[in-house]
């Protein structure tokens, strides 16, 4: 099938089977690797995009009903590969990262996040993460990241 | 995920004569059920009729008395619909803690109740709340719509369009979530109406189920107290590694009281 | 910007800035061309004979390249997986080691034991078809619990394998122990069970493999801790590959723990199969692939003596160990319940004798290996939670009987009764700062107003020491280790001054890029940003053991500092000649090379320019370039350590164990990047945490399926199960590493879960309880508290 939708900004139209996961459309057919697969059961979030602006498991979504849609990868959160998001940088200033496979998906989680909640407690962090699993980091610095982060959105809008 | 033939049609029509006497034909309308089964290869349907394109089919109203909720409404609409907030703020708190996030943006109400996973959120609800469920053809009272595990009333091809909720007085769900999954181990929604006390249970069963010891003690006393002297029978309950039945059956009992607590609170 | 950062600072990691882009590459973003994709089928039944396998319908599916089983491996002479380390028998006889064919020949022994490779097209053709392998099965009884598996009636693995029993292993002075449980005062025992974990780094393991017929050349990329090793073990012992044909990469890797740094069988499947297809072939786990086929960690069962004078000093201690090997002996399954366990029950304390028996047992499951600490957050919990108990028994207050038995800071170097010789370390100061830190004072009124909730309290301790920076060859080869475990580093100064570092450890998440970088920039004075690290490939880097026990800054840090020794001192000879000095009158301060008591001085950038414009050097004394290269091989082991306190509240109603508070303070020697070593130990004390309250790979006893096979059912540490945690370092240096380094990468995992488990038992103090078993879930702490022999209200 053919399908068409905005993919980090650009245009894009690709021919998919309707069997073709997001992630795999993106990871395989469009070589953006930075969205991860972690799990099969659609627990661990790695695979998290944000679809029309919200976030959603890449994992378990097909590719066809993304047709018409929006979608943003961890590849496109910031214009210029230059520059980072300032979740992306928070991320990196409060080591919110360590073997960096669940990053992405953390990202666009919490980038999720700030847009419903702006200034979020720390609880409020903790139950959100609750669809997204990291084996390394203890969770202790990405809620500490995403507090920063948060600011620096707040700051920048 | 083996492939199959996608359909996306527009009307409640196209879709029923997709599905009609296609045996191999599966809805899928959030997908966050459906998806992880076929991955795995559980299921394998031939046709995928996905009902995202139907017009009309999400959205939450009032009509009269009661609260109308359309098949294909996301989690996180319900969650932040200003009218479920305020006429009905029990199923919004629910509907903002099923799954995780992501899974709320994606799962619809009318996917999860037609799913009837035993340890899903909303069958508690529809049941507690004496809900009427609308499709294509009729309308089935909650009482006859949940049948069995992962099996409802739904003749093959039926499907729902929307659920319509009467309001209560108090209401209130209390659940204790699955340590790993984060699915009710033992669900508890309460709602007093002017008929009486209707309490449903999910997580702890094969199925969502009506407490009736329970609604009875709270139809004569609507406190937590009321349930000091009730137990439910753990022999019916389901058993895993994560909780055995009379661990189950216990855990009914707290989330019934603290259900309780929190209607009385919020009302 | 370009400015030296060395120790002690916090930079941010250099690796993040691909990392939060999404620019890492892992395995699975790996695409060669022509590449094909590679399934398992794997055996459902956890003991089987396989009668018969029927590949030819899966062979005739579109896209199919072929369909592998073990006879066809068999027939092509690919050897069993190895073991890299062989123990022996109390009687002196070698450990039972039997063949571990990388897919199973003739029988299979746990679900999961791959039965055949699909490769095809695509992953979905190669899916497809391996439903249609037809296999029959002869399923016989399965065993999966340790203390049944070594009965004489239960089902036998292996023919050749009486009882299951793999070894019998012990250690220390049995008649010593005997002599002092004798004139004890009081004795204090326990019996417990260390749960079997599934480590679950987030990225799957992956493989691609890659043959070359014009050249002969091999290539394999893997998910691995340690490719050179795979290298070794795999084309020497089971590919015969010669060792220049053949190249492992191990890039970017999303955590290890241990889980990965073993020889897998996969990894041999694909590589071999490319050879045999003359294509690359690419396997990448599904996660509920990888819980039936990633080695498991912990699982054993425990029953441990302490013995005790009347003032409440130990004077011997007695442990008898059950641990489970799995179905076969994965890379260093059988030295971890040994070697790296038994010579940590001294812990922290004076205890004058310690005798430890070890049954490594076979039983039907995944095979079991090293995880995260790996023995010795077993062996401190056994000696924590005896601890515990004799501080109950005996009415003493549990902190104030560890302090009467630490180990005194000036009696260190210190030797215990098991083998290892203590360097360093100051018990004593760990915890009296994590006393003050955790508010230990204040927990009596904190547990009286959880009370006034209807809430128990509980405060938890533990103690701990682990022996790390694995490790010095020399005791490791009298121990058992078929290879030495040295490290080694290059520096390659470049014309320009700017320097890459080739070394054999791996980074998959500890933040090495930023680490090893701070060391040479602080010691070779050339700006941070200009100095780059480089890892994990055969091709590129000389040869190393890779990471695990955490060696990499231990063992691989020092080769890196005696490799930066060596240019300095290369340095100075060129600066010699150019200065027209003698090289004793050299000094190398600050990136500047200058004579002594002088203004004549070249900087660092000069002389490597020079190196490579050697026009006048004296070549017979002064050969051109500077680059060095250093093996490192360590003394002694390592010995980080410290104490930590938990607090816990129990929901009564429910069972559920919530933790309020946790404090660590670690003695992880010399800090090179306080930031680094913070996360280390926050991942750690998490994942310890989850082994005491969450997870539990836990067996079906009749059928032998692993009940806890995915994320829905095995239990993962999330964000809201934890509060902020305190940590504090408190650290002596090492005597013996150039840099005073310990290793930090462990100790979360060794000492969090006993301090979990000691504020549990705190907490159900009012109902008798005097230990729980790990995990500490809500279910199995309703039943401790509905079982109670006396429920006592909260209040």
């Amino acid at each position: 099938m053919e399908i068409s939708f905005v993919l980090n900004d650009e245009p894009v139209t690709v021919n998919v089977d309707p069997s073709t996961l997001l992630s795999d459309l993106v990871r395989e057919q469009l070589s953006l690797t930075g969205t991860h697969v972690g799990c099969d059961t659609s627990q661990c979030g790695a695979c998290v995009v944000h679809l029309n602006g919200d976030s959603v498991k890449s994992c378990t979504l097909l590719a066809v009903s993304v047709d018409g849609g929006d979608v943003r990868t961890v590849e496109g959160l910031s214009t210029n590969d230059k520059d980072l998001h300032p979740m992306q940088q928070a991320f990196r200033d409060n080591h919110g990262l360590q073997c960096g496979f669940c990053t992405p998906g953390m990202l666009m989680s919490a980038i999720d996040l700030v847009k419903h909640n702006p200034d979020p407690s720390e609880a409020e962090i903790r139950e959100w993460l609750e669809g997204n699993i990291c084996r390394c980091t203890g969770y202790q610095n990405i809620v500490k990241s995403i507090i920063a982060g948060a600011a620096a959105m707040r700051a920048a809008s | 995920m083996r492939s199959f033939n996608y359909h996306k049609p527009d009307t409640v029509d196209g879709v029923v004569s997709l599905l009609a006497g296609n045996e191999n034909a599966s809805v899928i309308a959030g997908g966050m059920t459906l998806l992880p089964t076929m991955k795995q290869r559980l299921a394998a349907p031939d046709d995928l009729v996905d009902i995202s394109g139907v017009a009309g089919l999400a959205g939450v109203s009032m009509d009269g008395d009661m609260l109308v909720i359309g098949a294909m409404t996301r989690h996180a609409d319900v969650a932040e619909s200003e009218i479920v907030r305020e006429k009905l703020p029990a199923l919004a708190k629910l509907a903002s803690r099923i799954g995780d996030q992501q899974v709320r943006h994606r799962g619809t109400i009318g996917g999860s109740i037609s799913n009837n996973d035993p340890a899903a959120d909303y069958p508690a609800a529809v049941l507690g709340l004496n809900a009427e469920i609308v499709t294509d053809k009729r309308t089935i009272p909650a009482d006859e719509f949940f049948v069995a595990m992962f099996e409802t009333a739904l003749e093959p091809g039926e499907i729902v369009t929307a659920i319509r909720f009467p309001l209560p007085e108090l209401a209130a769900y209390a659940k204790f979530p699955n340590p790993a999954s984060r699915y009710a181990m033992a669900g508890v929604f309460v709602a007093k109406t002017g008929d009486g006390v209707r309490v449903a249970v999910t997580g702890a069963g094969p199925g969502v189920f009506r407490a009736s010891d329970i609604e009875a003690a709270l139809a004569e006393s609507f406190d937590a107290g009321a349930l000091d002297r009730i137990s439910i029978d753990a022999s019916e309950l389901m058993s895993d590694i994560h909780a055995d039945n009379e661990y189950r059956a216990h855990l009914v009992m707290v989330m019934a009281r603290r259900a309780v607590g929190m209607a009385l609170d919020a009302g | 910007m370009s400015a030296v950062i060395g120790i002690g600072s916090s930079p941010k990691r250099k690796e993040d800035a691909r990392f939060v882009r999404g620019k890492g590459t892992y395995v699975a973003d790996i695409k060669r061309p022509h590449m094909l994709a590679g399934v398992f089928l794997r055996s459902e039944h956890a003991h089987a004979n396989l009668k018969s396998i029927d590949v030819s319908k899966a062979l005739a599916q579109p896209g199919v390249k072929a369909v592998y089983t073990g006879e066809d491996m068999k027939a092509d002479d690919v050897g069993g997986l190895p073991v890299g380390w062989g123990i022996t028998d109390k009687n002196g006889d070698p450990m039972k080691e039997p063949p571990h064919p990388p897919i199973a020949q003739g029988k299979v022994r746990y679900v999961g034991d791959a039965v055949a490779f699909v490769v095809a097209q695509t992953v979905e053709q190669a899916e497809a078809a391996a439903e249609l392998i037809e296999v029959e099965y002869e399923v016989l009884p399965a065993i999966v619990g340790l203390v049944d598996a070594l009965r004489p009636d239960a089902p036998q693995l292996y023919d050749e394998v009486e009882n299951n029993l793999c070894a019998d292993w012990d250690l220390g002075d049995a008649a010593a122990v005997d002599a002092a449980f004798a004139q004890a005062a009081h004795v204090a025992s326990i019996e417990l069970v260390n749960n079997r974990l599934i480590g679950n780094p987030l990225e799957p393991r992956a493989a691609i493999g890659e043959f070359e017929y014009a050249t002969g050349q091999y290539t394999l990329w893997t998910t691995s801790q340690f490719p050179h090793v795979v290298r070794l073990l795999m084309g020497e012992m089971v590919l015969h590959i010669p060792q220049h044909k053949l190249r492992v990469v191990a890039p970017d890797v999303g955590g290890g723990f241990g889980v990965k740094q073993f020889h897998y069988a996969e990894e041999a499947v694909v590589t071999w199969a490319a050879g045999k297809l003359g294509r690359p072939v690419k396997w990448v786990a599904q996660r509920s692939e990888g819980f039936v086929s990633d080695a498991h960690g912990r699982d054993h069962v425990t029953e441990a003596e302490l013995a005790l004078d009347e003032d409440g000093k130990f004077l011997a201690m007695r442990v008898k160990t059950l641990a489970n090997m799995g179905a076969y002996l994965s890379t260093f399954g059988p030295n971890i319940p040994t070697n790296l366990y038994a010579p940590l029950l001294s812990g922290v304390y004076t205890i004058p004798s310690i005798y430890c028996e070890v049954k490594c047992v076979f039983t039907n499951t995944v095979p079991v290996d090293a995880y995260r600490g790996a023995g010795r957050p077993e062996a401190t919990f056994v000696v924590e939670r005896l601890v515990d108990m004799a501080a109950r028994e005996m009415g003493i207050d549990k902190i104030d009987i560890r302090k009467r038995n630490m180990i005194p800071k000036e009696a260190y170097p210190y030797q215990t009764p098991v083998i290892v010789e203590y360097d360093s370390g100051d018990p004593l100061g760990c915890l009296e700062r994590a006393e003050e830190l955790a508010d230990v004072a204040g927990f009596e009124a904190r547990r009286a107003e959880a009370a006034s909730r209807g809430k128990y309290r509980g405060l938890g301790i533990s103690t701990y020491i682990e022996a790390c920076g694995l490790a010095p060859s020399r005791l490791a080869g009298q121990l058992g280790a078929r290879g030495g475990l040295y490290e080694s580093a290059t520096v390659r100064v470049h014309p320009s001054g700017v320097v890459t570092v080739l070394i054999g450890t791996h980074n998959h998440g500890q933040g090495h890029e930023t680490t090893f970088a701070q060391i040479v920039s602080d010691r070779l004075g050339v700006p941070f940003e200009d100095i780059d690290i480089v890892f994990g490939d055969t091709d590129k880097v000389q040869f190393g053991m890779g990471t695990y026990g955490s060696r990499s800054l231990v063992v691989g840090g020092a080769a890196l500092s005696h490799a930066s020794d060596k240019v300095i001192l290369k340095g100075r000879k060129i600066a010699a000649h150019q200065l027209e000095a003698s090289l004793e009158d050299i000094v190398f301060e600050n990136g500047e090379f200058s004579v002594a008591g002088t203004d004549r001085k070249k900087s660092f950038q000069e002389i490597a320019g020079a190196a490579y414009v050697p026009f006048d050097f004296p070549l017979e004394t002064l050969e051109p370039g500077l680059e060095e290269q250093a093996y490192y091989d360590p003394v002694n082991f390592t010995y980080p350590g410290g104490a930590h306190f938990a607090e816990v509240e129990i929901d009564p109603d429910t069972g559920i164990v919530t933790l309020e508070r946790y404090t660590a303070v670690d003695d992880v020697g010399t800090i090179i990047n306080p930031m680094i070593v913070e996360g280390q130990l926050q991942g750690g004390i998490v994942q310890g945490i989850g082994q005491a309250l969450f997870e539990h790979g836990v067996y079906d006893n009749a059928s032998g399926q692993l009940l806890a096979g995915s994320f829905m059912d095995y239990c993962m540490p999330r964000a809201d199960n934890f509060p902020q945690l305190k940590i504090e370092p408190h650290s002596t240096q090492c005597a013996h590493t150039p840099m005073g380094v310990k290793g930090c990468g462990e100790c979360g995992t060794i000492g969090s879960p006993a301090a979990i488990i000691s504020a549990v038992v705190d907490a159900l103090k009012p109902l008798g309880v005097a230990h729980v078993d790990m995990p500490a879930s809500p279910n199995h702490i309703w039943n401790i508290i509905r079982n109670a022999p006396a429920p006592i209200a909260a209040e």
